[in-house]
């Protein structure tokens, strides 16, 4: 039993990797990964967010949105998917609103290093991303609390990883054309690749 | 109209929002298989894009500063249903490949990016020009990286057979690299290299 | 995000009551829009998931999909029927009701129900579904009244995803007539092959079954050698694709097998040809 969840969590921390399999969260990726220090608060923050709303999301979709759900209040024809989109991102932006208090009260030094990519945190796709494969795969309540745990932790360690390199970077000698963004394009797919050799395992 | 030209054709090169500005990358990367999915992703973006710029440009002066994100977020979002709804009713093969990927033009950057930085400010008309030319700029590269990604990858261009794959009677061994996710990534860096070789006041300093 | 160019935007007064009117306003107009969209667009889009279904029906027996009139075609050739996958008895229409009805037929959505669907023990689960519908709609292709093909949907897990799709049987009840699978997101090129057409044709004519009844129909690794008697239970693999090929093999062998139609095809069996 135990092993089903386990799997889970590395399937979606290396093999299913949110950003460099999916390619969501690409654009905050590339932006934050200049130093390893905003990475790695941004990672944290990212990992909080998803742990949260995807359980959050999966109760609303059960219970209020998927096909039938509403038997409890009596509609049991009703399908309310279509209105999904508008409730995850709410429940995403409710959720940044509250880190950022949280944050700005009891962690001053992290609110001031994430800066403006916090509240971008909201429309960061790999969030969204992660809530609609929750209702794609249709996980349980537990599932989704191990998933956006894990796929969290994927993206965390993405965007880590990435600044690494990058701050390793400085000392090497890149042509003009290519400094900044173009590199950091090619890092991330030559990461990609390596993230695929995780394909194989079984667990 | 000089500002019209402006807004329409600046976002096709010098400050596209995949290769200059950096936005709208994710589905950039994922869509660009094949022609086809890139095509239908694009036309659904600039819809959304233009669409939202006009509707915020027009209630630009009502909205209050507290509620201004969470308003955009729900035209933003609202566009994004029905589009993916009519895709769903009229194009029902393409959207069970785009899947995920149409909710996810509500956070797709450019459109919000775009709102902000332009459609509070500026009247309805241009809004809406400035949303087409970056729905434009935004297609253009995705279907210049799902040219070489599609030809390369499985040998057709547009579903039609090209260079014909081995695996249909043919000499050509595609390379499978290209229809995984890391060559989007590499497509793209190349994409921005040559841009900012051709304009240089486009580089950065590191 | 780039910065604003040139400052914050200027924005409306501040006020309770202008807060409170564009909020309304907004999501009045919006919910209009989008409810609009979604009711309207319906019948729409169910029709197209009920084309697809029956184009993917038609791709695995073999039939001509386009410029045809699908729907005449499946009217006039196709005996939908709703079995009881435990013990392959059909179940008529006084047992239908709304959940279980062949024309509202949701193979997912009766797997995850707990009256309808149920839990796979691993040992029994060689094709990852954990869980599975109590009942399925199958399809008789019909000529002259007679039973041509039996066409069966067939699930299970590939690398990345579930492939879905239908395996097509001869009237024999042993020979594979064909196979497609509607939807998938196996990696394009390699466990993607799986829609290549020059893929689906070895299925052909492969038998399942053999003389006695044993399953035998499995999907290799590497090539079939085409000279060893063996050969005609034999599929080739996809190179580069071991797990999709793996997923492909697993879930033929638990659909044909005693968990899945086996006891339903023991039955049509009977049906068809009398006492084996």
């Amino acid at each position: 039993m135990a092993e089903h969840y386990l799997s889970l969590f590395v399937k979606a921390v290396f093999v299913e990797n949110l950003a460099l399999a999916f390619f969501l969260g690409i654009c905050t990726l590339i932006a934050v990964s200049r130093k390893v220090e905003s990475a790695v608060g941004l990672g944290i923050a990212v990992i909080a967010v998803m742990t949260f709303t995807i359980p959050v999301n999966n109760i609303i979709y059960t219970h209020i949105l998927k096909k039938g759900a509403l038997g409890w209040a009596g509609i049991p024809d009703a399908d309310l998917t279509f209105i999904g989109l508008i409730t995850y991102i709410a429940v995403i932006a409710a959720m940044v609103q509250v880190l950022e208090m949280f944050l700005d009260k009891y962690v001053p030094a992290l609110y001031a290093v994430l800066g403006i990519y916090l509240p971008l945190i909201t429309v960061n796709c790999a969030i969204l991303g992660g809530s609609l494969f929750m209702v794609e795969r249709d996980y349980t309540f537990l599932e989704s609390v191990v998933y956006g745990f894990g796929a969290g932790t994927g993206w965390a360690l993405a965007i880590i990883a990435l600044s690494g390199i990058r701050e390793r970077m400085k000392y090497s000698d890149v042509p003009k054309g290519l400094r900044g963004a173009g590199i950091t394009f090619i890092l991330g797919g030559l990461m990609a690749i390596a993230f695929m050799l995780f394909s194989g395992i079984q667990l | 109209m000089g500002r019209y030209k402006e807004a329409f054709t600046a976002p096709l090169f010098e400050r596209n929002p995949v290769a200059v500005q950096i936005l709208g990358i994710c589905s950039a990367l994922a869509v660009t298989t094949r022609i086809e999915t890139a095509l239908v992703m694009s036309l659904a973006v600039t819809a959304v894009v233009s669409l939202s710029n006009l509707s915020i440009s027009l209630i630009r002066k009502q909205v209050p500063g507290s509620i201004r994100i969470i308003v955009e977020m729900t035209i933003i979002a609202s566009l994004v249903i029905v589009v993916d709804q009519l895709l769903k009713a009229f194009a029902y093969e393409v959207s069970k490949q785009l899947s995920i990927f149409v909710g996810l033009i509500i956070t797709n950057c450019i459109v919000l990016g775009r709102a902000e930085v332009f459609a509070l400010k500026n009247p309805p008309g241009i809004s809406f020009i400035d949303g087409i030319g970056n729905g434009l700029g935004y297609g253009m590269l995705l279907l210049s990286v799902a040219f070489f990604r599609e030809l390369l990858g499985s040998g057709k261009l547009a579903g039609i057979p090209v260079l014909t794959p081995q695996s249909d009677g043919g000499w050509y061994l595609p390379n499978g690299l290209f229809l995984l996710a890391p060559s989007g990534f590499i497509l793209v860096g190349l994409f921005i290299w040559a841009l900012r070789t051709w304009k240089p006041e486009l580089r950065e300093e590191e | 995000m780039p910065i604003s160019e040139g400052g914050w935007p200027e924005v409306a007064a501040e006020s309770i009551k202008r807060t409170i009117i564009v909020a309304l306003g907004v999501c009045f107009v919006c919910s209009v829009l989008v409810s609009t969209a979604a009711v309207s667009l319906h019948p729409i889009q169910e029709e197209n998931k009920r084309l697809d279904r029956i184009r993917n029906i038609f791709i695995a027996e073999g039939l001509p999909v386009r410029d045809v009139d699908l729907k005449a075609v499946y009217e006039a050739t196709i005996q939908p029927r709703m079995i009881d996958l435990s013990t392959g008895a059909s179940i008529q229409g006084a047992d239908l009701n709304r959940k279980l009805s062949i024309q509202g037929f949701d193979m997912r959505a009766m797997a995850a129900d707990p009256e309808y669907g149920k839990q796979l023990p691993a040992e029994k689960d060689i094709a990852g579904i954990k869980r599975m519908p109590k009942y399925m709609v199958v399809y008789l292709a019909m000529q002259s009244g007679r039973m041509e093909q039996i066409i069966l949907p067939v699930y299970g897990k590939g690398l990345w995803s579930t492939l879905y799709g239908f395996i097509a049987l001869d009237k024999d009840l042993r020979t594979i007539h064909g196979i497609t699978f509607y939807e998938h997101a196996e990696t394009p090129g390699l466990g993607g092959e799986i829609d290549n057409p020059r893929w689906k044709d070895i299925w052909k004519g492969k038998q399942a079954f053999d003389e006695k009844g044993t399953l035998r129909i499995e999907e290799i690794k590497g090539v079939v050698d085409t000279s060893r008697p063996e050969a005609r239970y034999q599929i080739d693999g996809l190179s580069g694709a071991t797990r999709t090929t793996q997923g492909v093999d697993a879930l033929v062998r638990f659909w044909l097998g005693s968990d899945g139609y086996g006891p339903f095809l023991k039955r049509l069996q009977e049906e068809l040809h009398g006492q084996v």
